[in-house]
Parts: structure tokens; C-alpha cells; sequence
């Protein structure tokens, strides 16, 4: 069948589009979907497009940050404001991939890809998304668990708190091509109270199973000890537990179960790469 | 003689031929960088048709059945081909110069012998009406067991990945499964060392990765010829291949290459012409071939892995005395051009070094994996990386400075080389020397007064006799090769210059049948045995 | 198959094609416009090859939607000289080597542009970083920072 695209004025109607016709596809930046498309995907044959301004909006001055799905890593950039994601959007991709690349699409792309969904898990990010039957929110761990079963939802926007502060929360990408590359790993953490002892850490990863995830042992591991070498041991040695990495191109599983926890500890204790 | 006009239109010239050191522009600089360079692609051709294949997703199995109804009636399809459609299915690259049988199809019709082996090509309207017509193709396979490893492919009892050479080796010469070089004795030249040390070398497959990926475009044109244009590295090569392949005179082919967006080696197996010429030829229509970019990285010919076992015989003061090397070339399914490969890497065996004793034993193996083929100095690089990885481990063993242990062994001119071959033009030494000077690496005062065109010949020059020439009369014995007017002066040999030998007996190897007949390809002489 | 109308600005003038649906912009300018200046190198916005400017920021052709075209202004490495004399980049790139087979060239010029364009004085490391999604299998890049950083210089110095 030949590929039909179809825009809307509206996320409502593109999501009615999208859960009555089979096999239609919701598009952002094109980065993932036009890549299936030259790859040869036949998986879908209508492309979903949405011109409404109000998903590249960013409303980032108070506590409370709410990004549109719409908008762009190189948004991102430039916006003040959210100068705690500006070095996860600066991992990803080349200049022209942050122009086109936007939040809700880095929602949904595949290991070892995603960490800007690494970084918003991290953040106990809420998921608002256009469905069918309205607009719901649900947690972000929520969201990834039953992402490939998502079809006939648009993600309209995420929200969280802002960091607690500029320690508070820690970004790593790890990958063998600088500046650009795909990840070995990723990691994010938040921990709330970063001088004393660790209370409510999240601690998510990036390319360690098919999508973003939390480790969940280790941040157990790491609740009421303190942020040096000895507190951090025990969540170190569960650092890889509960994680499904693939072989991939870029590593093996072996090896990455091997570097996650070696990369932890330097995230946790400060040091650099 | 050689003589150099330079009376003829001397005032419009200016040819004082001092170009070294001067930063010579490209002549395709411009081209570049107004985006005007020529690539296959840039050519935009009315009612251009799109090919792509269908690839076997096993590394080996029996393909019982392909059944393409449905493919065919799907919608833009104008052709579906099939091996039976391609004039002659069966070819190998240096056929054009009467090296090798041929063993590969252009599409495979009974036995598939990589991931990735092309079986059915589809052409149609767009691109992605191929892909949709491909996914309707039906293949029964019968999956065969796998080799991967070049030393288990060659042992008794391997699967046979291709049954062109049954053994999974290139028969060389119409006789031998592996290229040997035999200079001294070995044996002798280990016992009489202080050190003997052996070692493994790996190396992996390399892909090219060209910005540009592999592809042309073939389209009637007038004459009842076929313009092509293609990626190819080798116009030549290419051409001829798709005329043998096509069973076409040569001069039904017009082929436009030039500018190649990277090349490295790997734009020259001539994989996408023949089909889209075919494609063509087929349809009435121009016909595109493009590779995918996981179609290049995957199914695109790498460099050739290569293992190689480096064992060498060394006395204290430095001098290596045995040197015995044995390889394998992992040609993938394919010969393509991994035969030429193990040529190239027995001619630089032992290295630019005067060693007394070398022994040499390099195969050329099949495996189930995707077809190898040249890259940057291939046959030759890869046994480098092991050589000089070697002689470090050796400068090492006997205590002495790794670049005046190079020194210390290189060929200076006039030696006999384990061709048998009087060494000309070396210049290992001065190589050795100025790297050291610029990594301000020091080396000692002898090594500094030492060259190429001094200590070389005298007993150098001799021919070490292996054990066989030893048991043979003196008149018998090989010398070495005639000298040339290229020689830098002349070397007189120590020992009397012995009668011309008499021909080695002849094997008893059936009189080879040229691959293709049509073309009376002209030999070279480096690839044979037989001396002109 | 229905086909859409297409109209944008192409360098400087309004071009008008039409697309299938699911075409890239990169089959849009290739083959309907026929500007062949961007290339093909992955289909997977991974080279950079097929590097185009649209309303002055870099966008890899190859994995945008031709339809997201309409009504923009779309640059492309064909444009770059004005009549016959060359975009100072193109001068420094042949000044500097900063090309061997040439084929990531179109898209390291409008890298560099996009950059140059919004930043006149990048320091290296913005110019690292602003040719970071373009991939040169030849020169090793030096020679392609060297060319851009040499405009930087040649510009400010003819400021001062």
C-alpha cells in the first residue's frame, strides 16, 4: 500500500486518526518514522502530522515544568529555564538532529536510543496524553511499560518538578563517538539530598533493556547512606540487576552489565567519566 | 633510454616537474565544493525504475523452493528476476584475467552460502512497491549447518560452503590449496637461534563504510548500447564483469564512473551493475540499483579477516634467523578477490627484512560469512600489523631498542630476498631513520651511519637451499632471478653464475581451461607460476 | 497514487513539486526539484550527507517529511555561491584540502553555514560540535574544522 499522509489541525483529531485507521503512524521530527520509512518498514502506510503551535510550548518558570511534545532538543537548548536538561540534550544526535528531534518522539525511540526519556524518568515525569477517550496522565514508568501497546494515543506533553537543586540531579551519556554517538549507557539520577543522607533517590538508565528503566535494587541499596565510597558499594553491586541489555552494534550485553555499575559509582560520587 | 623533451612548446610550458612539497589542488576541488562532482546518483532519468533484493536470511541452507506469483502481481511491479533470468549466473572477478573459476552467482538459485546472499532482485515504480513485493516472496529453505572459524573450515569433515573448491580452499595453480614460499631450511634456522618464539595474530573484518553506498543506474540508451552509471572503483573491471555475466560483446556497454563517494576497495566486486543492467535490459526502462545503508555496512564485501601464525628464530645479538609463517584468509562464501590477496601477502612475506630461512604457508579459506574483498593495501596491511608486532615482541626478547633492531635486520641493497630475488631500491633503513629523528627517538651512531646501499650482497646475496635443493646437484640449483637495467649498479654473486637451470618438471595438472572465452583477456605474469 | 503539491522557496527562488506520500525532502529536492546537492548516505539521518537548511537551522533532508517544506525556506549547498563568485566557506574549503572524494561536502558547507549564520565567532569546539552529525570517511577532519575556523579569522580580522 502506498504511504498516505494525513494532517490535522488538532491532537484530538490526529488521535481519533490514529485508533480507527489500522496501521497509521504519529509523526514528530521524522527522525524515527521517516527512517522506517526509507528501511522499508511496512508496518504502517498513513502518517499522522499535527500543526498545533500549543505542543512546542514551554512553561518552565516555576517549580512545575510542562514541555510540549513538540518540542525540540534544540528548544531545549535555548531555553533557560531548563538549563538542568541541557546537558541531556546536548548528548543526543548532531545539531540537525536536535532541530528536528522533539520530546514526545525521544518518548518512543527504540534502545540505545532515547535519553532524553533516561533523563525524564529520572525526574518522575508525568505523561499527559491524548487518547481516544480524552487526556490522561500517568506516571512515566507507566508510559514506557505499555509504550508498544500506546497506538492510538498522542502525547501532548510531560511535567515535573524542578530538580531540587544543580547537584541534586546527574546526567551521563557513554558512548564510543564524541560528541555524537548512540549509548553504551546512559544514566540519570535524582537524589534530593545530595549533602546528607540519601532519601527518595531515582536512579534510571539508558539502553539497559528496551526502554528507559529504573534500578530499582541499587536505589534501594542506596536509601539512608551517604554519597561516598563506602555508602555507595551496596548499590553498586546491584547496580546491573534488573536490567536486559541487547547486543547491539554499539556493545554487547555482557558488556554493558560489565561498565553499569563502574559508571554508577563515578555519577554518584561525583567523579568525571 | 629515456628522453625528456622539453624543447616542444617550451614557452607555453612550465614543467620543471618540482611538485613535492607544494600543495597541489584537486582537480575535482571546484566540483566538490560547488556540489557539481558527479556521482552515479546525480543523474535524474525519466521513468527510472528501483531494484532491490531479496537476501537469504541463513548463512547456509538449500533453497528448495522460491515462489514469487504473489510478488508479481503486486502493484508497480514491473519485473521480478530470478538466477534463471541472468545469462551467465556464475562468475568470479579475476576470471577477466583467466585467475580462479567461477563460483558466484549473481543471484542465488540452489544453495544460499552467507546471511545476506542475494536471491531474487524485484524491479519497480518506487521504492517502496520493491520492498512490498519482496515481502511477498515465499522461500522454502533447508538451513546447513554454519562454519565461521577459517582453521574449522579447513579441516576434514567441515561443511562445504561452496562446492567449487570442496576442500573451503582457493586452489592455486590449478593444483595447490594454499601459496607456499620455501627459502632455506627452517628447521636449521631455528635450531641454530638462541630464542624461537610463536605467536597468534587476528584481525577482524573491516568495513569500508563509504559516505556513498554502493549502486548505479543501467538504461537503454541509443545503439541498442546500455549507459551505466555506477559507483564502481573499476570501470573496467566492471564493464567486462557485466558483459561476461550478460553475455553481451563488451561494446554494447557504456559505462560513466568518476567521481566515487569513497571507495577504499569496496566499490569494486561490481555488485549492483549486472543486475540493474539486467533490470534494464529486461523492462526497457532505466533501472536503479541502490545499496541501503545497512545493506553496505552488512552485506557489502569488508576487508578480508585474516589469522596469521608468526613463528621466528632470533640469536642474541639481534639477528633473526628463521622466520615461518602460515595464514588464512577468510574469503567469506566467495573468491572475489582474497586469491590475489594471499598472492600479494606471499610476495611480503618475510618483510622488508634479510632473513636466511623463511618458510611460508597461506591459505585462502571459505567460510559461511559475507564475501571479503580489497581495502587499502589488502593482502599485505594485515600481515604488516602481525610482522611488526612481531618484531617488536623480538626486539624485546634480546634486550635491543625496537627501531635499531629494525635497523639491525632490514634488506639493504643486494641481498637475496626469499623470492629469489636480488634486492634493489631499498630503503628501510632511511624509513627506520627519519621516523626516528621526527618522534626525536634516539637511536645509536651506528644505526645513524647505516644504509641501504652499504653491507648488502657478498654473502647476503646467496640463495639459502631448503632441504630439497640441498639433496640436488649444483647445476641444478635455482639462481637468482636475470638483473634488469633498473638494478642501482651491479653486484657480483660469490659463488660462479651456475648454467641456466632446466625447467621444473611440469605437474601433472590438466592444461586449465580459460573461465571465459569470449574475451582473450591478456595475462599477467605476477599472478601466475609460470615464468615468461 | 494521489500526489501532493509542494511549494517552498528553494535558495533563491519558489520552486513547486509534487510528492508521493512518505517521500523525504531529500527525494523531493533530488528528484522533483532536481538539485542534486544533497546526498544519500543512510536514509537514517546518521551521516549528514543529505544536510539541508530550512529557515536557517540544519535538518537532515533524508528523515524530514517532504510536506514539512511547504511555505519554508529551504537551502541547500547549490545555492551557496552568489552568481559566480563562491561562498567564502566554499573558497576555505578548497584552500584547506577539506575534501577528498567529496561526497560529504554539500552537507559539511551547510553545517558550517547553519553555524556561521547564527554564530560568527565559534570557537573550535562550537565548530567541533556543529559538524558533529556529519560523517567524512577521508580527510579526518581536521582539514574541515581548519576551513570554517579559517572564514572565523578572515571575517573578524576583516572587522577589526
Amino acid at each position: 500500500m502506498p504511504v498516505n499522509v494525513k494532517t490535522f489541525a488538532t491532537v484530538p483529531e490526529a488521535a481519533s486518526a490514529l485508533s480507527s485507521e489500522h496501521g497509521a503512524r504519529y509523526i514528530g521530527g521524522g527522525t524515527l518514522v521517516m527512517r522506517a520509512v526509507n528501511e522499508g518498514d511496512l508496518s504502517f502506510s498513513t502518517i499522522v502530522r499535527v500543526k498545533d503551535r500549543s505542543l512546542s510550548n514551554i512553561r518552565a518558570s516555576g517549580g512545575r515544568i510542562t514541555i510540549g511534545a513538540g518540542v525540540t532538543l534544540a528548544q531545549i537548548l535555548r531555553e533557560r529555564d531548563l538549563a538542568f536538561l541541557h546537558a541531556v540534550a546536548r548528548s543526543i544526535g548532531g545539531p540537525a538532529v536536535r532541530n528536528m528531534g522533539t520530546v514526545g518522539g525521544n518518548l518512543f525511540a527504540p534502545a540505545p536510543f532515547g535519553d532524553l526519556g533516561v533523563a525524564l524518568l529520572a525526574l518522575d515525569t508525568t505523561v499527559s496524553m491524548q487518547g481516544g477517550y480524552g487526556v490522561r496522565e500517568m506516571p512515566i514508568e507507566e508510559f514506557f511499560a505499555g509504550r508498544d501497546r500506546a497506538a492510538g494515543s498522542v502525547v501532548i506533553s510531560v511535567s515535573c518538578e524542578r530538580p531540587a537543586s544543580a547537584e541534586a540531579f546527574r546526567y551521563r551519556k557513554i558512548s564510543r563517538v564524541r560528541p555524537k554517538g548512540a549509548s553504551v549507557i546512559s544514566l540519570a539520577v535524582h537524589i534530593p539530598n545530595v549533602s546528607g543522607r540519601v532519601s527518595g533517590a531515582r536512579i534510571a538508565y539508558g539502553a539497559m533493556a528496551p526502554t528507559a528503566i529504573r534500578a530499582k535494587s541499587a536505589e534501594r541499596a542506596l536509601e539512608g547512606r551517604m554519597l561516598d565510597e563506602a555508602g555507595v558499594a551496596a548499590a553498586i553491586a546491584v547496580a546491573a540487576e534488573g536490567t536486559s541489555p541487547a547486543t547491539d552494534a554499539i556493545a554487547s550485553t555482557w558488556y554493558r552489565r560489565e561498565v553499569a555499575g563502574i559508571h554508577l559509582r563515578r555519577v554518584l560520587l561525583g567523579q568525571h567519566a | 633510454m629515456f628522453e625528456l623533451r622539453k624543447d616542444i612548446f617550451a614557452d607555453e610550458r612550465d614543467d620543471n616537474l618540482k611538485e613535492i612539497g607544494k600543495g597541489t589542488q584537486r582537480q575535482d576541488m571546484l566540483g566538490h565544493v560547488t556540489a557539481t562532482s558527479t556521482y552515479f546518483n546525480d543523474h535524474k532519468l525519466q521513468g527510472m525504475l528501483h531494484l532491490k533484493v531479496l537476501r537469504s536470511p541463513h548463512s547456509h541452507a538449500r533453497i528448495r523452493r522460491i515462489d514469487v506469483a504473489e510478488a508479481e502481481k503486486m502493484p508497480g511491479v514491473r519485473r521480478v528476476i530470478r538466477g534463471a533470468d541472468v545469462p551467465r549466473n556464475l562468475n568470479t572477478l579475476l576470471s577477466l584475467i583467466n585467475f580462479g573459476i567461477d563460483d558466484e552467482p549473481s543471484l542465488a538459485v540452489d544453495k544460499v552460502r552467507y546471511k545476506g546472499e542475494p536471491m531474487v532482485a524485484v524491479v519497480a515504480d518506487s521504492q517502496r512497491e520493491a520492498f512490498e513485493a519482496l515481502a511477498k516472496i515465499r522461500v522454502d529453505y533447508e538451513p546447513l549447518p554454519s562454519v565461521f572459524d577459517v582453521e574449522d573450515a579447513l579441516k576434514p569433515g567441515a561443511p562445504v560452503v561452496n562446492e567449487t573448491y570442496p576442500k573451503n580452499s582457493f586452489t592455486f595453480y590449478d593444483k595447490y590449496d594454499h601459496q607456499k614460499l620455501r627459502f632455506g631450511d627452517v628447521a636449521r634456522g631455528f635450531a641454530e637461534s638462541d630464542h624461537v618464539i610463536e605467536h597468534r595474530y587476528q584481525m577482524s573484518p573491516i568495513e569500508h563504510a563509504p559516505t556513498e553506498t554502493n549502486g548505479s543506474i543501467a538504461a537503454p540508451d541509443t545503439n541498442g548500447r546500455y549507459v551505466v552509471y555506477t559507483s564502481t572503483q573499476a570501470l573496467f573491471f566492471s564493464l567486462d564483469t557485466c558483459a561476461k555475466i550478460l553475455d553481451v560483446p563488451s561494446n554494447k556497454l557504456h559505462f560513466i564512473g568518476g567521481t566515487v563517494g569513497g571507495g577504499f576497495g569496496g566499490k569494486v566486486d561490481t555488485m549492483t551493475e549486472p543486475l540493474a543492467i539486467l533490470g534494464a535490459m529486461l523492462t526497457g526502462r532505466p533501472v536503479r540499483y541502490v545499496f541501503g545503508r545497512e545493506e553496505e555496512m552488512q552485506f557489502g564485501s569488508p576487508r578480508g579477516a585474516e589469522r596469521i601464525y608468526v613463528k621466528d628464530g632470533v640469536r642474541r645479538d639481534g639477528r633473526i634467523m628463521a622466520r615461518q609463517v602460515r595464514s588464512y584468509f577468510d574469503s567469506g562464501a566467495y573468491t572475489r578477490l582474497s586469491s590475489y590477496a594471499v598472492i600479494k601477502c606471499v610476495a611480503h612475506i618475510p618483510g622488508p627484512y634479510t632473513i636466511p630461512h623463511v618458510h611460508a604457508d597461506v591459505f585462502c579459506a571459505y567460510t559461511n560469512r559475507t564475501p571479503s574483498t580489497a581495502m587499502r593495501g589488502f593482502g599485505v596491511t594485515a600481515l604488516d600489523f602481525a610482522l611488526e608486532c612481531q618484531m617488536d615482541r623480538l626486539a624485546h626478547l634480546v634486550g635491543m631498542d625496537p627501531m635499531e633492531f629494525r635497523i639491525l635486520n632490514a634488506y639493504r641493497d643486494g641481498d637475496m630476498k626469499a623470492h629469489r630475488r636480488i634486492a634493489k631500491n631499498t630503503a628501510l633503513i632511511e624509513c627506520v631513520q627519519v621516523a626516528a629523528e621526527k618522534a626525536k627517538w634516539k637511536i645509536g651512531e651506528e644505526f645513524k651511519r647505516a644504509s641501504s646501499l652499504k653491507d648488502g650482497g657478498g654473502e647476503r646475496a646467496q640463495i639459502t637451499l631448503t632441504p630439497r635443493d640441498a639433496a640436488i646437484s649444483f647445476a641444478a640449483r635455482p639462481a637468482a632471478q636475470q638483473r634488469t637495467s633498473y638494478d642501482r649498479g651491479t653486484i657480483a654473486p660469490l659463488a660462479p653464475e651456475p648454467a641456466p637451470p632446466p625447467p621444473p618438471p611440469q605437474p601433472q595438472a590438466p592444461a586449465p581451461t580459460p573461465a571465459s572465452s569470449s574475451h582473450g583477456a591478456t595475462r599477467f605474469s605476477s599472478v601466475f607460476g609460470r615464468r615468461r | 497514487m494521489a500526489k501532493t503539491a509542494l511549494q517552498f522557496r528553494h535558495n533563491d527562488h519558489e520552486v513547486a513539486v509534487f510528492v508521493e506520500g512518505g517521500d523525504s525532502l531529500l527525494v523531493a529536492l533530488r528528484d522533483g526539484v532536481g538539485d542534486h546537492s544533497p546526498k544519500f548516505g543512510c536514509g537514517q539521518g546518521g551521516c549528514g550527507a543529505c544536510t539541508v537548511l530550512i529557515d536557517g537551522e540544519a535538518h537532515l533532508s533524508c528523515v524530514t517529511l517532504a510536506e514539512m517544506a511547504e511555505g519554508r525556506s529551504i537551502e541547500t549547498a547549490d545555492g551557496l555561491k552568489t552568481g559566480p563568485a563562491l561562498h567564502p566557506l566554499q573558497t576555505a574549503f578548497m584552500e584547506h584540502f577539506a575534501a577528498q572524494c567529496g561526497y560529504c561536502t554539500p552537507g559539511m558547507l551547510m553545517a558550517a553555514k547553519a553555524l556561521l549564520d547564527h554564530n560568527p565567532q565559534p570557537s573550535r569546539q562550537d565548530v567541533v560540535e556543529a559538524i558533529a552529525g556529519n560523517i567524512c570517511r577521508c580527510t579526518g577532519y581536521e582539514p574541515i574544522i581548519n576551513a570554517i575556523l579559517s572564514v572565523v579569522t578572515r571575517s573578524s580580522a576583516a572587522r577589526a
